[in-house]
């Protein structure tokens, strides 16, 4: 926020406070009367979902580390111990497994959110960029944590990973090696995932409040993409704001309540419940549902070389999409064409999700193939010649004329 | 005294040369200190120590594989049929994608053994599978023929050869 400070300490112990830590007034600037946009719909409430899960997950994790022991000997042991044995053990490990789950899925509608109304544009593209940290150290957190109970699919899913490096020219096996302490993913690696898994969430903290003074310097974007232009079009965060995440969130709980509740393992995978074997493939390797577009991106590449960079530059290119988008209109309500487009885009995201699923074979990799090449032409081609051939709509005033009337364009 | 020297002059001066040395000194001591963070996760003392194995190979009759853990890996052992030697020796070499001989890849024509992890990814492939007579990996569909080497897929390589030895006539030491 780069307004004017609006705090006023009311009593004698406050106002010492002030002048020697101004923790309330930051507090007061940035969450009480932070001034929001007034018009921002549900789909803005997904901030504060996301830092309730990333709360969520380092409670669930801190209690889950008490009980667990990174050797390969016992891992899976006090897995199962922490199921069978540990008071409420199973429902704290069930809150951590499918929080990840729930983490993600909130992460790719915030995503998306962002995508749609322009909220990576000028003067926003740092916040935006360090929301893709996020989202890279999120990735990276997930599957060390999933190595952690050393089933069959926490083996084999940390071996293709590592592996990736070893597609990396001369220096490649080098750094698998270095990678897993050893010739293959044995005790070291878990140990060292552990105490990694354990760090990354710390880390991808310090970036959420970066990100959050990111968005405070310009304040929020909004579903019509129209900078604030006075004080009549903001309200305070509280209680606005912290009524409409509170409520949105408590739906959002209710959804992550059926899942710890009624089906804890249906986004896992059933050879995770056999105790990993270095001897032993599973006959399909499929990674967690997040992760599966880019699984499929990887694989419909036939060269090794050619699919890990292929599917890391699935993620990168995320980094340069506010340049990329060449459009100056901010929301996708303005861009006819863009909204086409941008369902065609989530579309294709699914459709790769479920292809990274199926085996690697016949019609599945060819769809693979086309649906990679739609992906990053989205990037390359679609987004930076829409800012050039689309016609917008006529965009309002400012963020109180559609809904008093003063334009054309109602509130949608 | 230097003090009526205008300081237009290009020359470096000694407080440029120090500036640099010190510098070059402590990004040299910063160097030395990072590396043992770094090299801490390079395989220890115990893991090298279990770097050799030795395998009898008495009790494998023609047509039989084993499979035997090296440095915590697999190691294929297979006693190869005449059928699956002549096999693996009438390929031509454009049909191969990292071309080498068979003659290159056992001490004898009947002992087959390498390394079963897929050069693609690392996984293991299942034995005797695949459209080519050899290994068939399930993970990304990488398919080698009679004598190891990659035929179809997306693997680069063909399966490695671990450094072995005939230490008697039916004995090996691996690594």
């Amino acid at each position: 926020m780069s307004g004017e400070s609006t705090y006023n300490p009311s009593t004698g112990f406050t106002r010492w406070l002030d002048t020697r830590l101004p923790i309330m007034r930051l507090v007061h600037d940035n969450i009480t009367d932070y001034p929001t946009p007034k018009n921002i719909n549900y789909w803005w409430t997904f901030g504060g979902i996301l830092t309730f899960c990333l709360v969520t997950q380092i409670v669930t994790g801190i209690i889950l580390a008490m009980h667990y022991t990174p050797h390969v000997d016992h891992a899976f042991n006090s897995v199962e111990h922490i199921m069978r044995n540990v008071n409420y053990g199973w429902l704290i490990r069930y809150i951590h497994s499918n929080g990840a789950s729930m983490f993600f899925l909130a992460v790719y509608i915030h995503i998306f959110r962002g995508m749609y109304y322009g909220s990576y544009k000028a003067p926003r593209e740092v916040l935006w960029i360090l929301g893709v940290i996020i989202y890279l150290l999120m990735i990276a957190a997930a599957f060390l944590g999933y190595m952690l109970p050393w089933g069959q699919m926490s083996l084999w899913g940390a071996t293709v990973i590592t592996n990736l490096f070893g597609a990396i020219p001369v220096v490649g096996e080098s750094i698998a090696i270095w990678l897993w302490g050893g010739f293959s993913v044995d005790n070291p690696t878990l140990n060292r995932f552990f105490s990694l898994h354990y760090l990354l969430p710390f880390l991808i903290f310090g970036v959420v409040i970066l990100h959050i003074w990111a968005l405070h310097v310009p304040g929020n974007n909004n579903p019509i993409g129209i900078s604030v232009k006075s004080k009549q079009d903001t309200v305070p965060f509280h209680p606005y704001i912290t009524v409409k995440d509170a409520f949105s969130l408590s739906i959002f709980l209710i959804l992550f309540s059926y899942f710890i509740f009624f089906a804890p393992n249906v986004l896992g995978h059933a050879d995770n419940y056999i105790p990993a074997n270095p001897l032993v493939t599973p006959a399909h390797i499929v990674p967690e549902w997040y992760m599966l577009p880019f699984y499929a991106i990887l694989r419909a590449v036939p060269d090794k070389l050619g699919g890990v960079i292929l599917m890391f530059s699935a993620i990168f290119i995320l980094f340069l999409l506010p340049w990329l988008d060449t459009s100056k209109v901010r929301s996708a309500r303005y861009r006819p064409l863009f909204r086409q487009f941008f369902v065609l885009f989530i579309i294709d995201c699914l459709v790769l999700g479920y292809l990274g699923a199926m085996p690697a074979e016949g019609i599945y990799v060819v769809l693979a193939r086309v649906g990679t090449v739609y992906y990053f032409a989205h990037f390359l081609i679609i987004l930076p010649v829409l800012g050039i051939v689309e016609k917008p709509k006529e965009v309002p005033e400012s963020i109180s004329a559609p809904v008093l009337g003063g334009s054309a364009q109602a509130a949608e | 005294m230097t003090d009526a020297q205008p300081p237009v002059s290009e020359e470096p001066t000694r407080r440029d040369f120090l500036y640099l040395a010190t510098g070059a000194f402590a990004a040299v001591g910063a160097a030395n200190v990072v590396w043992p963070l770094i090299d801490q996760m390079n395989p220890d003392a115990s893991v090298k120590a279990l770097a050799s194995i030795e395998v009898d190979l008495a009790a494998i009759e023609t047509g039989q594989s084993i499979t035997v853990s090296w440095r915590g890996k697999p190691v294929f052992i297979r006693r190869r049929s005449a059928n699956e030697i002549a096999e693996a020796r009438n390929v031509s070499f454009d049909a191969l994608p990292d071309p080498q001989g068979d003659e290159a890849r056992v001490t004898k024509d009947e002992w087959l053994i390498m390394v079963g992890i897929c050069t693609h990814l690392g996984c293991v492939p299942l034995g005797q599978a695949g459209d080519f007579n050899g290994w068939f990996c399930p993970c990304h569909g990488s398919h080698y023929d009679t004598s190891g080497r990659i035929r179809k897929g997306p693997a680069p390589k063909n399966l490695e050869i671990p450094p072995y030895e005939f230490v008697g006539d039916t004995r090996i030491k691996i690594g």
